[in-house]
């Protein structure tokens, strides 16, 4: 195993993404994020069939990534907020032509220009379309700096399995912060690509790549088969973190730096005699709503942790079916909940649960 | 164990730097760490602060709401954070930037005058790695050891008189009574 060496969030991302064979990178430098532009500028043009290229936009730069994505290579571009919202578009046709890309988003506060503080506000736009037309995102939420490193790399694999785009939602807090990774092994082998556009050598049919069908028969065909594959990614690749789950009166829903934040919580609400436990979601598409459904018919109610006006917990209480009580604990606009704040609503929730009786 | 350190000052203090030095120091120690920025508009003469925990376990979040040792470089940081230590922490002054004293009676403080030392040395911009050596004599939990090894993994390669300076600037620090 390599050694520990201390990255910030966003490099971790950069050299993950390095070693697992991504060799295009497509950008434009927005905080909290640049340190990842700045690291493959520096990183890959030294690389044998290295290409960084700072586009003049994001429009553009996402629309670099759906071209090198259908010949087959490993792909990525990153940026934050406002930044993700211009790629949308292209993030769709991507997906309309099933293709594989990695998409970073590190989230700041918003709507429109917003801050450049951290946020969890483009939930909504991450997990259910942000683009137009059917379509789905792997969406991964790294929770640390080994975590922003293990699921980039983890993306580029699912990504390229279910030729599908996948993201990496985390928030300017994992870009910025430092912590000790264990960066992943580089990879050697690649997925067997036939479907991409990399010259006939007249030895075999065109490949084409679009997501254009005039024909509404078609088109339905296609959706239904894409859905067919989102099926067998629920089925298999719900990812969560089950933490002190076992005993636990009461469950608290985070993900990404807002599951650090529960983790400090929980550890001083036992310390007062309350248990309290913490499912974190990894991919928060595909949601694990079985965990959740199943912790409600133990735990007595919800509290969703969110950096957002709250967004999660929508898919919170879809997935334990209103049969208990979810309270919203969150700041908004690069705020962040902080460890009393966590406190105070399980109490809140604890009265309401026993207020009952 | 679980120690969380808040530095703070003005931008271009080396703030930053000195919470990266503290980080490495815990990498090499093999303890848990994070270390996080602020970040944003307050490059130098806005106000910047580190937030370091370091710990036997993993670190739960790398946000500090009540450190259990603060260290400061101007007097908004002192005026801002004071209050937010925890009973029986640490409070680590540069007093040639910071005339007032700490009011809180349930926290241990300290001075030293770091800026004038470090002009002394003729390297005014080691004020807060001067500090920090006093944080490390006096500060039970974050230990000398490591430090050198710390600071050969921060100082950039192409200088290496600055870790000279760096050693001796923690020196004085260490060393002042």
């Amino acid at each position: 195993m390599s050694e520990k060496v201390l990255m910030k969030g966003n490099e971790a991302i950069a050299e993950a993404a390095l070693r697992s064979g991504c060799r295009h990178y497509f950008g434009y430098p927005i905080t909290p994020q640049t340190e990842l532009t700045a690291y493959m500028a520096k990183r890959l043009p030294k690389m044998e069939g290295g290409v960084f290229l700072q586009a003049e936009s994001e429009i553009s730069a996402i629309n670099m990534v759906y071209g090198v994505a259908g010949t087959g290579k490993r792909v990525m571009t990153s940026s934050s907020s406002p930044g993700i919202s211009l790629k949308q578009e292209g993030i769709s046709y991507i997906a309309g032509s099933d293709l594989p890309a990695v998409i970073v988003n590190v989230q700041r506060g918003g709507p429109g220009l917003g801050g450049i503080q951290p946020s969890q506000s483009d939930y909504f736009q991450a997990t259910k379309g942000g683009g137009h037309g059917d379509y789905h995102l792997i969406v991964l939420a790294p929770s640390s700096v080994q975590e922003m490193a293990d699921l980039t790399s983890l993306a580029f694999d699912l990504a390229d399995k279910y030729r599908c785009p996948a993201m990496l939602l985390a928030d300017g807090t994992m870009g910025q912060m430092m912590e000790p990774v264990v960066l992943p092994e580089p990879k050697t082998g690649t997925v067997e690509k036939p479907w991409a556009v990399t010259g006939t050598q007249m030895k075999r049919e065109h490949n084409i790549i679009n997501s254009l069908y005039l024909s509404p028969e078609v088109l339905e065909k296609t959706n239904f088969e894409r859905y067919k594959r989102y099926e067998t990614i629920q089925e298999k690749e719900v990812r969560y973190e089950s933490y002190l789950m076992d005993d636990a009166d009461y469950c608290i829903v985070a993900f990404g730096i807002a599951a650090r934040v529960a983790k400090n919580a929980i550890t001083a609400l036992r310390n007062q005699g309350l248990k309290v436990g913490l499912i974190r979601p990894i991919t928060l598409w595909p949601f694990p709503s079985k965990a959740i459904r199943e912790a409600a018919d133990k735990v007595k109610g919800f509290v969703s942790v969110e950096l957002s006006m709250g967004q999660m917990i929508e898919d919170v209480r879809l997935a334990e079916e209103c049969r208990r009580p979810v309270l919203l604990c969150n700041r908004a606009g690069g705020m962040i909940p902080n460890v009393d704040m966590v406190i105070s609503s399980i109490n809140a929730l604890k009265n309401q649960v026993e207020g009952g009786r | 164990m679980t120690t969380q350190i808040l530095i703070a000052g003005f931008g271009g203090q080396g703030i930053l730097f000195s919470g990266k030095l503290l980080a490495y120091k815990a990498l090499s120690e093999n303890k848990e760490l994070s270390w996080l920025p602020s970040y944003g508009p307050e490059m130098r003469g806005g106000t910047a602060s580190c937030s370091v925990t370091i710990s036997d376990e993993p670190v739960g979040s790398p946000i500090i709401d009540h450190p259990d040792v603060l260290i400061v470089m101007n007097l908004p940081s002192l005026d801002k954070y004071e209050s937010t230590v925890k009973s029986g922490g640490m409070i680590f002054v540069d007093s040639t930037l910071i005339e007032r004293k700490v009011q809180r009676t349930d926290v241990k403080a300290f001075y030293i005058p770091s800026t004038k030392i470090a002009q002394d040395m003729g390297a005014a911009n080691l004020a807060n790695i001067v500090l920090l050596g006093k944080v490390l004599k006096d500060c039970p939990a974050i230990s000398r050891s490591y430090i050198e090894e710390a600071l050969k993994k921060v100082v950039s390669a192409k200088h290496p008189e600055m870790y000279e300076m760096n050693l001796k600037a923690i020196d004085a620090g260490y060393s002042y009574n």
